[in-house]
């Protein structure tokens, strides 16, 4: 039992009802929304520090005991995750101020934010599989009231095919849900793992593991990835940064912690599955990147492309290729809401996002220019920078499980990417200044602080592997041996 | 009970694929109720007397799913109306309410 649990959801929540009440004090909106995704950030270091020392903490909701009431289990893994995704909120949010304008700042962007923001931390530390479907859909209805907010024809066009394949998923998250039940007459996790463990991941098993896999494939964009350009590029910048770093990562993380706890019986049929879909995916998202002239389209077909890659660290299913999955998670959600806000500021400068059309940015804004550099070498994984020692992890992996051509395939597609930033950088930082700063359709004024910020971040993060080492090695070794998960919410049921 | 989730499925899927924008929405709404029998035909159908301590019974019938199925309702409630509000406003913005003109061009 650990209240603190509950906190990452409960906080963000509260001051999300109470911005709504609030409507017309948008200073309120602004304190509170910081100050709950700093307490967020508090609680989940906090609680880092005691499953670092106390191993991992689970707590049943209303006292019901593990697998009849609804457990919370707070692991290394999702830990991680909440942290990463309250400083990429922080960030996020401190660039919102100064971009996404008042009438969408009257109209709930704040609280919207926040409910997204507890959808996702709730997703991460539920161990309830319906649980986890309810914050999804608490995640997913914020999402599409944020996407369409604004209500340009663009962007209601764009909600409209994202809410259907959405809703469609959901439909099937719940089909697969009623299945599993069918089967196993448990939704906890643990419960469930503990369960397939006796009687085996058979046929009927395999198929509704698949069904899930198709479920998580459609939210994670693998291989289902066709939605999400064009969503991506409809809504303001912050919330595009905010979808492209934590929507597609909440689909990710659910794959993995079906994969490791629950469906792990028969790696060489499910994961080597996974592991083919992220390839093509790999793939066809660098086609896509390196085929478009569009700022928009080259950040978003990235977007796939970082999916395909933790996925084929999970594909290997092997502990090196798992830790390599985790740090790549961690630095692609921070290097995705980076390279969005950049890409969204150079569009903010200049009114357009056809990168024929701009040119010689960097004489008027350098600042701009070498955090947009640093960012594209990080997101190609180029070392000493965040995105490296999670390639090379991933890459050892796959090659020691034996999938060569996985690995082979995320080098190829690392050179693509590196590419297709780097044709934006020189198209549009180089060249002749055909711009000048009366010209220009906005400023930098106040966005390139939490730019700079995530620029630390991804450097730190590069740099300073080795402190975070034991906590990555903690979440590994919690993913590879469900016992511990299992033991730390059934208790002695397990027994 | 199968065959009815099949039917509503068939309906809902088929509904989804047409053009017209209300038609999708109605066809999802069709394919959540199917969802919604299928969870509570897996849990069982009447079997044993309702969970409460004051009732005497050999066997109780499982209460889970009855509760999942609540849930259900109301998310799928919520996002059935959010998305024809969207749809009338997309309506309203792009004049439009077939697919086939939703793609966009390429001059915006």
């Amino acid at each position: 039992m650990n209240n603190l649990i509950i906190l990452p959801i409960i906080i963000p929540i509260l001051a999300g009802m109470v911005m709504v009440i609030f409507r017309k004090n948008i200073m309120l909106h602004r304190i509170f929304s910081l100050a709950a995704t700093l307490a967020v950030g508090a609680v989940s270091f906090v609680l880092m520090g005691q499953i670092k020392t106390k191993g991992v903490q689970a707590l049943q909701l209303g006292g019901w005991e593990a697998p009849f009431g609804v457990s919370m289990v707070a692991d290394m893994f999702a830990m991680l995750l909440i942290m990463t995704t309250s400083i990429v909120a922080f960030c996020c949010l401190l660039y919102a101020f100064y971009s996404i304008g008042k009438e969408r700042e009257l109209h709930y962007f704040y609280p919207l934010f926040l409910f997204l923001i507890t959808g996702v931390n709730g997703s991460f530390l539920t161990g309830d599989i319906f649980n986890l479907f309810v914050c999804f859909e608490l995640m997913l209805v914020s999402s599409y009231v944020l996407i369409s907010l604004g209500g340009t024809g663009i962007q209601l066009r764009e909600s409209i095919k994202y809410i259907l394949i959405n809703v469609i998923s959901s439909f099937l998250f719940l089909v697969a849900i009623a299945y599993l039940y069918a089967m196993t007459g448990t939704l906890n996790f643990a419960h469930l793992s503990a369960r397939i463990a006796t009687v085996g991941q058979d046929g009927l098993m395999m198929t509704v593991a698949i069904l899930f896999l198709i479920v998580f494939s459609l939210k994670a964009g693998l291989f289902l990835f066709y939605w999400l350009p064009g969503s991506y590029s409809a809504p303001p910048t912050v919330i595009s940064a905010i979808f492209a770093a934590l929507l597609t990562k909440v689909g990710i993380y659910a794959i993995i912690r079906v994969f490791t706890l629950v469906f792990y019986h028969n790696p060489e049929n499910t994961h080597f599955f996974i592991g083919l879909l992220s390839a093509i995916t790999m793939i066809l998202g660098a086609i896509g990147a390196v085929a478009y002239n569009d700022i928009q389209k080259i950040m978003t077909y990235n977007v796939v492309v970082g999916v395909g890659l933790i996925l084929a660290g999970v594909a290997s299913f092997t502990a090196v290729g798992m830790t390599g999955a985790l740090y790549y998670l961690m630095h692609d959600m921070i290097i995705k809401a980076l390279i969005f806000l950049l890409g969204g500021t150079i569009i903010h400068l200049t009114g357009t996002s056809k990168i024929s059309e701009i040119s010689g940015l960097i004489r008027l804004h350098p600042s701009l220019g070498w955090m947009f550099f640093i960012a594209a070498l990080s997101l190609s994984g180029i070392p000493p920078l965040s995105g490296f020692i999670g390639k090379l992890f991933i890459t050892e992996g796959t090659f020691s499980a034996g999938y060569f051509w996985l690995g082979g395939i995320g080098l190829i597609t690392s050179l693509m990417v590196l590419f297709s930033i780097m044709k934006v950088f020189t198209n549009v930082f180089w060249g002749y200044t055909d711009l000048t700063l009366e010209e220009e359709k906005g400023t930098t004024k106040g966005l390139l602080l939490p730019i700079g910020i995530l620029v630390f971040l991804t450097i730190a993060l590069g740099l300073g592997t080795e402190s975070i080492h034991e906590f990555i090695d903690l979440a590994v070794e919690g993913l590879m041996n469900p016992n511990i998960y299992i033991e730390a919410v059934l208790g002695n049921h397990s027994k | 009970m199968s065959i009815l989730v099949g039917v509503l499925f068939a309906i809902g899927i088929y509904l989804i694929l047409t053009k017209t924008l209300l038609r999708i929405i109605l066809g999802t709404s069709i394919l959540g109720h199917g969802v919604n029998l299928l969870i509570i035909t897996m849990g069982g159908l009447k079997k044993g007397g309702p969970p409460l301590l004051g009732i005497k019974g050999l066997s109780y019938a499982d209460s889970l799913p009855q509760a999942l199925l609540l849930t259900a309702i109301v998310i799928n409630f919520a996002t059935t109306a959010l998305f024809l509000v969207l749809s009338y406003r997309a309506y309203k913005v792009l004049g439009t309410d077939n697919t086939e003109q939703l793609r966009g061009n390429k001059n915006e």
